[in-house]
């Protein structure tokens, strides 16, 4: 069996090691931030942690329907494309930062993508 | 809906409804205090069923693999059969008031004795059980392998039913229960050259100078940063010894700060956190402690993180006050 996305990119340490990277860019970015205030620090970073892991291929519970329940509140207050593509700005940026090869980005990414029409609830 | 079993009976756990909310909601004693997974008074355990992780967030490893969780942030997917916690887990110690002492305006130190050896880490924070059953938690100042009694600092809050019975009431000679201790906000040995960040508001201090102390009966050699404030001089204590200590050890910097108009000679004008950012504005591989008021750890949290401190790196012990002084008991 070849090698699954998740364990190229490291597993679950390499999640551990991006989540700092990624939320830290995300609470930073005025563009999304408003849609992360207010929630407990910890608990949101152990969302972040499932948000990785679903990019990076790995194991994870969540269907499509989840998805859709976990966002439609955001998208009630607004969500739309602008902010799902900063989303995956950042996301690209942490890979980057962690000098994660460009193949593998773009699988990441490709994951992350296909989520969007269930995210935005459409 | 899950259901959930409990000493030969089971009751149904409504949507979003915590365990604890469940159980006390059919009137049975479960104990609990902050009502928000922080306090570890409603520690309970799984004998049967899973529970959801986010019951089990600040609990130490030991605990975890046994399923143990807290009642009152667990809202439960699946049926469970639960029960308190085991004697070991739970267990109450008796201790004896040794000393009692007003340490500031309105902080009093309590010097307990314990009958049976108590196994803590300072900053850690035990349970106070008064007779009629009231809890509250309180953070661990002394150091254990100094043989120093444990010791508390309370600070007197208007209208605070335990505090204020500690204050007016308590003495000289009385025993009380305690059970814990609970928490992982204390000094971690092995990296001695790490910065360490220290915030603390009120008796938010009782923590600090437990963890700062033990940092350096351990050999830290990096950067020990305690900032302590309060509005005015009078919430402000042990000033006299702390600046002692950072005499005696370079390695600690001391700086107590007060956010009211007036600030005499020696003190920081402002707040400790807003201070702590202007002296430190980049974080990164630094390990923080906050402590105190609730509103003043979560920002600070929040801006320690983005100022480059690693999630893990950061403890925060906000000093939450029981949901029960908040709003009516339902
Ligand atoms: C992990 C942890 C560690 C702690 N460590 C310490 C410590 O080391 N030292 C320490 O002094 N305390 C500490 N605390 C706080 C302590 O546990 C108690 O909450 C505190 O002593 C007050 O308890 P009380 O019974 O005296 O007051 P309560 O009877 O619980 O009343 C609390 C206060 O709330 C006020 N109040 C009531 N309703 C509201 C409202 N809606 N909004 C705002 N205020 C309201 C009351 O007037 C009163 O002043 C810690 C708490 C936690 C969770
Ligand atoms: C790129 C595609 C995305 C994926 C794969 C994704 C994935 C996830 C996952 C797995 C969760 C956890 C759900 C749970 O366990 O409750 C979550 C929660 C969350 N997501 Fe996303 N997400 C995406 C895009 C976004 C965007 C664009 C935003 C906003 C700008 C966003 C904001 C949030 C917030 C605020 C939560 C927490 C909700 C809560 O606290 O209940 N997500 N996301
Ligand atoms: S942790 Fe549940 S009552 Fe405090």
């Amino acid at each position: 069996m070849s090698t699954s996305l998740f364990e190229k990119l490291g597993g679950n340490a390499a999640v551990d090691a991006a989540v700092d990277i990624f939320y830290r860019k995300v609470l930073s970015d005025d563009r999304i931030n408003s849609f992360f205030e207010g929630v407990d620090m910890d608990k949101q970073a152990a969302k972040q942690k499932a948000f990785l892991t679903m990019a990076f291929g790995g194991p994870h519970n969540y269907t499509g329907k989840d998805m859709r329940a976990a966002h439609a509140p955001l998208v009630a207050r607004g969500l739309n494309d602008s902010h799902f593509d900063a989303v995956a700005e950042n996301l690209q940026a942490t890979l980057k930062e962690l000098n994660v090869p460009s193949e593998l980005i773009g699988e990441v990414m490709a994951i992350a993508g296909s989520t969007r029409n269930d995210v935005l609830c459409r | 809906m899950p259901r959930i079993f409990f000493e030969k009976q089971s009751y149904t756990c409504q949507d979003n409804e915590s365990v604890l909310d469940c159980l006390t909601g059919h009137g049975l004693p479960i104990p609990s205090s902050c009502r928000s997974g922080i306090c570890q008074t409603c520690l309970m355990r799984a004998v049967e069923g899973a529970v959801p992780l986010a019951a089990q967030q600040g609990l130490k490893e030991t605990l975890r693999v046994q399923n143990y969780f807290l009642a009152c942030v667990c809202k439960p997917t699946n049926d469970l059969k639960v029960a308190l916690p085991d004697e070991e887990a739970g267990a109450r110690t008796k201790v004896t008031v040794l000393a009692k002492e007003v340490l500031g305006g309105n902080i009093i130190r309590l010097r307990l004795g314990c009958t049976l050896p108590l196994d803590y880490h300072p900053g850690q924070f035990v349970q106070l059980h008064r007779d009629d059953g009231l809890i509250r938690s309180y953070s661990i100042a002394s150091l254990p392998q100094r043989e120093e009694p444990l010791e508390l600092h309370i600070r007197h809050l208007p209208d605070g039913r335990m505090s204020g019975w500690i204050h007016d009431i308590l003495k000289t000679g009385d025993t009380l229960e305690i059970s814990g201790p609970a928490g992982q906000g204390f000094y971690l040995p092995g990296q001695p050259d790490q910065g360490l960040l220290l915030i603390g508001t009120g008796s938010g201090l009782a923590p600090l100078w437990g963890i700062a102390r033990d940092a350096l009966a351990q050999g830290h050699t990096g950067p020990i940063h305690l900032y302590h404030g309060s509005r005015d001089v009078s919430g402000l204590y042990l000033i006299n010894e702390l600046r002692e200590l950072a005499e005696q050890y370079p390695n600690l910097n001391y700086t107590p700060c007060l956010s009211g108009p007036d600030v005499p000679k020696g003190f920081a004008a402002g707040r400790a956190e807003q201070m702590a950012f202007s002296h430190l504005p980049k974080l990164t591989g630094w390990r923080v402690f906050l402590c105190g008021h609730p509103a003043m750890v979560a920002a600070t949290k929040k801006k320690a993180f983005l100022t480059g401190a690693s999630m893990k790196d950061i403890y925060a012990d906000p000093f939450v006050i029981a949901a029960d002084s908040i709003k009516p008991a339902a």
